[in-house]
């Protein structure tokens, strides 16, 4: 069971990354970290099941993390579009050296 | 430290432990107590401004008379409240008066007092006060130590004693300058540092007031220094003597690598270890007496010093005569033992000597300027000074270095009182005729007579006429020299091939040239001074006068020295003739510095006969008075043009007069081609091409090129960050996967 378990969860996390590095919209591509960070729960939650308990554990407090960084991530999303009237970051470069 | 204490215990048992000699430090102390308090003095002036020089500050019978002959001319003259004739005396003047002075004065008291205890103890070993220690590293141990011996005893009394009446003389001379305090706060160090010179019980101690003296001299000549020529003059000599001191550092080092100590006691003990006539004591002596031709004014580096009359004539007699140009003689007599073991070097000096002597009086023939006249003449007797140490004759020379001080003083000082009268007389009517050439001069007898006997004291001193000072020390040298030449270390050696005693005898001829040019250079500058008609002016001739009191005080004394000098060492031959004294009292005197290092020389010279010897005097004198009678007869002051309607000299006399056109050869061979090459290879392509172009901004193009690759990096494209972040994180699994 555990190997479709990993195989799920990394199939989730590569997709993951691939929206991060394909997608310009900032929203498209905070969605694809949640996937990652979803696809990471789920390998605890597999591993939980053979090694205890420790791994559920994790789980709550990535869920913590992860939705205190929505409410930052979506606020600063905000912030950037009133300023600029766009989220693509292809136009957000300002620290270009 | 169990040597220091053995030491200490031995000094405790020196004959002189417990007497005056144990304030030794105070010598020095004094004038350094005297520099700084007109060195405080003239701060002050500079803090607050000048005094005003418009309020009537002349108050002529106030502090003795210095200007009064001159003002009451002014004023029956009709200037009377005319600016320029306002005296800007220095505000704290009467302070520095007392000071300057007074100190120089205590210090000779306690010299005198120091002297009877040394003649009273007859110590044979020199005594020696430790204060501190001052460089020990390692194998290094220098103490800030003081030696006293019969050697700085002499020197320490020459230097206070005639160092005192020059001092008072400058109170008459220096009077009306802006910067008095000032000038007696320079003079005043150069006596601690000269002090500091021939008191030092080693050579870093001895080199530090040889420094010293140096920078003295460097701030005296350039005094006036608003004027470029003369801070020209100081820097001149300041460099020269860098090269000398370069000499004299070297020949520490070699001394202090080879036998490890540097204070006089030490290496007079282990010099023999050096091995007698080594190359190596050879090249030691040769090195130090590169820097006694620095100091002393001998060739190659005498440049300097007629230079060096653009200071204040006191300045001259004091540094540029008397004392300061002489620390050579005693660097040489001081380490007697080093170049009694090395005839080469010995010979060395001597012959440099003769040359010098011989190069300066010819040079001196035909000077113009009074105080360049006197100029060259100091060169040519220091030339004899180092034929006398040269040849071994410690004492002679240093005899002739008492004797010098005394009546190139006194010459110095009256051509200062001279300059002065004919100053005051081109002051009082606004001429800018040359004050110090003597073509302006002529007649000054009738208006400066105590001067003008003074001067002719002196110079018969200078020229050799018995029984005057000149006569005894320059006759010893001579006689030195001649006895030599037979059987002694430095006969038997050879020099660059010719055998010493050839040399010797060389030596011995060129010194009589020298004298006989002496004779005729001193005579010519009398006669164009003090005789003939006066080619002042009419309207100055009113106001020459004679120097007030206070300078003519000193040049009194100075007379006095000068014909009484040579009873200090009254040679055999002449006692024998004439029970004139004691004889040789000096030379027994300094016997116990200099007699080891004189017997090694003279050892197997024979005594030379009372017959030849006074043959040799008969000589020596018969030629001074030909050189006196020949200038009387061939010079006529009485048609000689003024300055002004002078024509050039031509041929070889141009030569001369031009002094053998060696400042413009120099600075064609050298200056001209350092100033070319620094300016042309050194900045232009060194300074500028490489050390700017390479190394300054060749590093900020290399770190700009860096900071340019690494902004290259910083896209800002949060895409690119997070391609390179996953590129990354798989690198490193893939590096811990399959490692």
């Amino acid at each position: 069971m555990l190997a479709e378990s990993l195989a799920l969860t990394g199939a989730l996390f590569v997709i993951g990354v691939m929206g991060v590095l394909i997608h310009r919209n900032a929203i498209i591509i905070f969605m694809c970290v949640e996937l990652m960070l979803t696809a990471v729960n789920l390998t605890f939650v597999a591993f939980s099941r053979y090694y205890g308990m420790a791994g559920q554990v994790f789980v709550v407090f990535v869920m913590t993390v992860s939705a205190a960084e929505a409410a930052v991530g979506l606020a600063i999303i905000i912030a950037i579009f009133r300023h600029r009237q766009t989220i693509n970051l292809k136009d957000i470069n300002l620290l270009k050296g | 430290m169990l040597l220091q204490v053995a030491a200490a215990a031995a000094s405790q048992t020196h004959p002189l432990s417990g007497t005056l000699a144990e304030w030794v430090w105070l010598l020095p102390v004094l004038p350094l107590a005297g520099f700084v308090i007109n060195g405080l003095l003239s701060l002050n002036s500079a803090h607050f401004g000048p005094r005003d020089p418009n309020t009537p500050a002349h108050h002529p019978h106030s502090e003795g008379a210095a200007e009064a002959p001159l003002i009451s001319h002014a004023e029956a003259a009709g200037a009377v409240g005319d600016d320029h004739h306002a005296v800007k005396r220095h505000r704290w003047a009467t302070v520095t008066s007392i000071v300057g002075p007074g100190v120089l004065i205590l210090a000779f008291a306690l010299a005198v007092g120091i002297w009877q205890a040394m003649v009273g103890a007859h110590p044979e070993a020199p005594f020696i006060q430790r204060y501190f220690s001052w460089m020990p590293v390692g194998d290094l141990q220098i103490d800030a130590a003081l030696q006293l011996d019969q050697l700085s005893m002499v020197m320490v009394l020459v230097i206070t004693g005639v160092g005192a009446l020059i001092h008072v003389f400058s109170v008459g001379y220096m009077r009306d300058d802006p910067g008095y305090p000032r000038y007696f706060a320079y003079l005043n160090l150069f006596v601690f540092f000269m002090l500091v010179l021939v008191l030092g019980a080693n050579y870093p101690v001895l080199f530090v007031g040889w420094e010293g003296v140096g920078l003295c001299s460097y701030l005296l000549i350039g005094f006036w220094f608003n004027d470029k020529a003369n801070a020209d003059a100081g820097k001149k000599a300041f460099i020269v003597n860098r090269i000398g001191d370069f000499g004299f550092l070297v020949a520490m080092f070699l001394l202090f690598a080879n036998i490890g100590v540097l204070d006089f006691v030490g290496v007079n003990a282990q010099a023999v270890q050096l091995g007698a006539g080594s190359a190596l004591v050879t090249a030691i002596c040769l090195f130090m007496f590169l820097g006694c031709t620095g100091k002393s004014a001998q060739i190659p580096l005498y440049i300097w010093l007629p230079d060096a009359m653009a200071g204040p004539t006191p300045v001259s007699a004091l540094i540029h005569a008397a004392t300061m140009v002489t620390a050579g003689v005693y660097l040489i007599a001081r380490s007697a033992v080093l170049f009694s073991l090395s005839p080469v070097a010995s010979l060395t000096v001597a012959v440099i000597g003769a040359l010098t002597a011989i190069f300066a009086a010819t040079i001196g023939l035909k000077q113009w300027d009074i105080k360049k006249v006197l100029a060259y003449s100091t060169i040519s007797q220091l030339g004899y000074m180092f034929v006398g140490v040269g040849v071994g004759a410690y004492t002679a020379g240093m005899f002739h270095l008492v004797t010098h001080a005394f009546f190139k003083a006194l010459l110095f000082l009256g051509s200062g009182s001279v300059i002065h009268a004919m100053h005051a007389a081109y002051h009082s009517t606004h001429s800018h005729e040359d004050a110090q050439d003597m073509r302006n001069m002529g007649g000054l007898k009738r208006y400066l007579p105590v001067t003008f006997v003074l001067m002719w004291i002196a110079t018969l001193a200078i020229s050799g006429i018995p029984p005057l000072s000149g006569f005894f020390s320059k006759d010893e040298i001579l006689g030195s020299v001649f006895q030599r030449a037979q059987g002694s270390t430095l006969a038997t050696a050879s020099w660059l091939g010719i055998p010493g005693g050839t040399l010797l005898y060389i030596i011995y001829g060129i010194g009589l040239a020298a004298a006989f040019m002496t004779a005729v250079y001193m005579t010519r500058m009398m006669l164009y001074t003090f005789h003939g008609p006066t080619r002042t002016g009419v309207e100055e001739e009113k106001h020459l006068h004679e120097a007030p009191w206070i300078m003519t005080g000193p040049l009194v004394v100075l007379g006095i020295l000068t014909v009484i000098g040579g009873w200090l060492n009254l040679p055999e031959v002449i006692t024998d003739l004439v029970p004139l004294g004691p004889r040789e009292v000096l030379g027994n005197f300094l016997d116990p510095v200099v007699g080891d290092a004189t017997a090694r020389i003279t050892a197997g010279a024979g005594h030379v006969p009372a017959t030849t010897e006074e043959a040799l005097i008969g000589a020596a004198v018969l030629i001074a008075v030909v050189g006196i009678v020949f200038a009387l007869l061939r010079l006529k002051p009485s048609t000689l043009p003024t300055k002004r309607e002078a024509v050039a000299e031509t041929g070889f006399e141009g030569v001369v007069a031009n002094k053998y056109y060696v400042d413009e050869g120099l600075d064609r061979a050298v200056v001209t081609p350092t100033y070319s090459l620094s300016r042309n290879v050194l900045w232009r392509i060194v300074d500028n091409g490489f050390i700017d172009g390479f190394f300054v901004n060749g590093s900020a193009a290399l770190a700009r090129g860096f900071g340019w690759m690494g902004s290259r990096l910083q896209t800002g494209n949060v895409g690119t960050y997070a391609w390179v972040l996953v590129v990354g994180v798989l690198a490193v699994l893939g590096a811990f996967t399959l490692r």
